[in-house]
């Protein structure tokens, strides 16, 4: 097993808003089961902020340590402000993450970011 | 919780009587075999010991084993040896596709030397066709390199089969690879049809860094290793005299118990595959389902990942292994499993098991008791998993 951080073995064992929304206002997927991680984020946009964030995650400890950690760090935050996260600030939260585990990072708040997007794009068209 | 150790395939932990030997090797008996004077004599003597006791293990002369530091030196020194020596009779080699990535990548290096390679494909349990390797035989093959069995999978490969295809059909220096076998199950040179054999006394019960190349008489290689005189100038450096010791009585302990280890090994191998197979859905064994090693459970698990797998039955006390491109190192997917042509999603939920000596029906209960739930817990978290 890759040394992982206390605090992605923490994430990974007791993962912080697993499930779905049904009624989600945006929902975002990034990665495939080929490459081995997969995510796919729910979020709830309440007066621009996101009032509920949950995941589902195919993926290694690192893959289900990201998607807990991006979805703390998002939720509650303003549309603007959960735009601006980065795979390096979830890295940072997590405290660190195996050279060859970084990917994971990117998946999480990529997989945020399009579920942002699909928020907007539905928000423009309705 | 209950500490469970189902990673034999890893390596094994070293029996007593091993230990024992290998010590005043350690210690007082630190000579070097090659010196002249009293402290090497008594190493000098062990080494030889060590290499009569591997020699009975798989049926060969003595002067036909040399000592490498692992399984996968051994298998490179046979690959790129023969290919080496041979090479203005014929710059081909056959390798199958599920061999170990010691042989695979040998192989490679001798593509990029301006060699050729053909690799025999398998069946989805992993079997290679000896009709197969006959279609890949050309007059300029050199070297055949098969596996007795996959350590990855467990599947056993008809290497008599394959062996006479190659002495009938060809030129070519018939290689196996015995690492999984080896100490495990009876392998006979003679009765194997064999020129060459890997063995490595980490996979039954003998120390890491001790490995063996059986190189049938009047077959020659080209040294991976020049240098002095040992290993009758095959593999030069001061032989690791515990290493070698260990080895030896680790071989000859294998020897003795092999049936008795083997009798042990296939309720609990069997009752395992049965439980999976029977408690959770959408669950597959891979490998052959009878024609596998004695100890070895193979699966993969639809909808989840191996790593996460691994991780939380390590949290529960058992150890194990998986296939997953996320628990290798270069985030590569096996080789293996793409071979027998499971789908890359579900290779990457890939779960191995290999169980020895001391595992008991207890340790296989217990697992059965920490499993399923764990499978459960991954399957409500993963976005591929639809409950009906």
């Amino acid at each position: 097993m890759p040394t992982y951080s206390e605090k992605v073995m923490d994430h990974f064992a007791n993962p912080r808003n697993v499930g779905e929304i049904e009624d989600a206002d945006g929902v975002g997927s990034e990665g495939n089961p080929v490459c081995g991680d997969m995510m796919e984020f729910y979020i709830k946009v309440d007066d621009g902020r996101l009032t509920d964030v949950k995941y589902k995650t195919f993926g290694c400890g690192a893959a289900i340590a990201c998607s807990s950690m991006v979805s703390e760090m998002a939720k509650g935050k303003t549309v603007e402000e959960a735009k601006k996260i980065t795979n390096a600030d979830v890295a940072a939260e997590l405290e660190g993450l195996p050279k060859n585990k970084l990917h994971c990072s990117n998946l999480g708040a990529d997989a945020l970011h399009k579920a942002i997007e699909d928020y907007e794009s539905k928000a423009r068209e309705g | 919780m209950r500490d469970v150790y189902f990673d034999y395939g890893a390596t094994t932990p070293l029996r007593p009587e091993v230990v024992e030997a290998m010590l005043p090797y350690l210690k007082e008996q630190f000579g070097n075999p090659l010196s002249l004077h009293r402290y090497g004599e008594v190493p000098r003597e062990a080494v030889e010991e060590g290499r009569e006791k591997v020699a009975q293990l798989i049926g060969a002369r003595s002067n036909e084993i040399y000592f490498t530091a692992s399984g996968s030196e051994a298998n490179n020194m046979a690959v790129k040896g023969i290919a080496l020596m041979n090479e203005k009779k014929g710059k081909h080699l056959v390798v199958s596709a599920v061999e170990h990535l010691s042989v695979i990548n040998a192989a490679q290096t001798m593509e990029k030397l301006g060699f050729e390679v053909t690799r025999v494909p398998v069946d989805k349990h992993g079997v290679v066709d000896p009709a197969d390797v006959e279609k890949a035989l050309r007059d300029d093959t050199t070297l055949v390199s098969i596996m007795h069995a996959n350590s990855e999978i467990g599947t056993i490969q008809p290497i008599g089969e394959i062996a006479q295809v190659v002495k009938e059909r060809s030129k070519a220096y018939f290689h196996t690879d015995a690492v999984a076998t080896a100490g495990k199950l009876p392998v006979d040179v003679k009765e194997l049809g064999v020129d060459l054999l890997s063995l490595a006394g980490n996979q039954f019960y003998g120390p890491k860094g001790a490995g063996a190349l059986y190189i049938k008489r009047g077959s020659r290689i080209m040294p991976l290793i020049d240098g002095g005189v040992q290993e009758a100038g095959r593999r030069a450096g001061t032989e690791n005299v515990p290493a070698i010791v260990g080895l030896g009585v680790a071989a000859e302990l294998a020897a003795a118990d092999m049936e008795e280890r083997r009798a042990h090994l296939v309720p609990l191998r069997d009752r395992l595959i049965e439980r999976l197979t029977s408690e959770i859905d959408d669950i597959y064994l891979t490998g052959h389902p009878t024609q596998r090693l004695p100890g070895h459970v193979s699966v993969v698990v639809e909808y989840i990942e191996g790593e996460a797998m691994l991780l939380l039955l390590s949290m529960q006390g058992v150890a194990a292994s998986s296939g997953s491109t996320c628990t290798s190192r270069a985030l590569k997917a096996s080789h293996v499993l793409t071979a027998l042509g499971i789908e890359p999603g579900l290779a990457n939920g890939s779960l191995l098991l290999t169980l020895g000596r001391d595992s008991s029906m207890e340790d296989v209960d217990y697992f059965m008791e920490v499993f399923p739930p764990i499978v459960d817990r991954l399957r409500q978290m993963s976005p591929l998993y639809k409950e009906a």
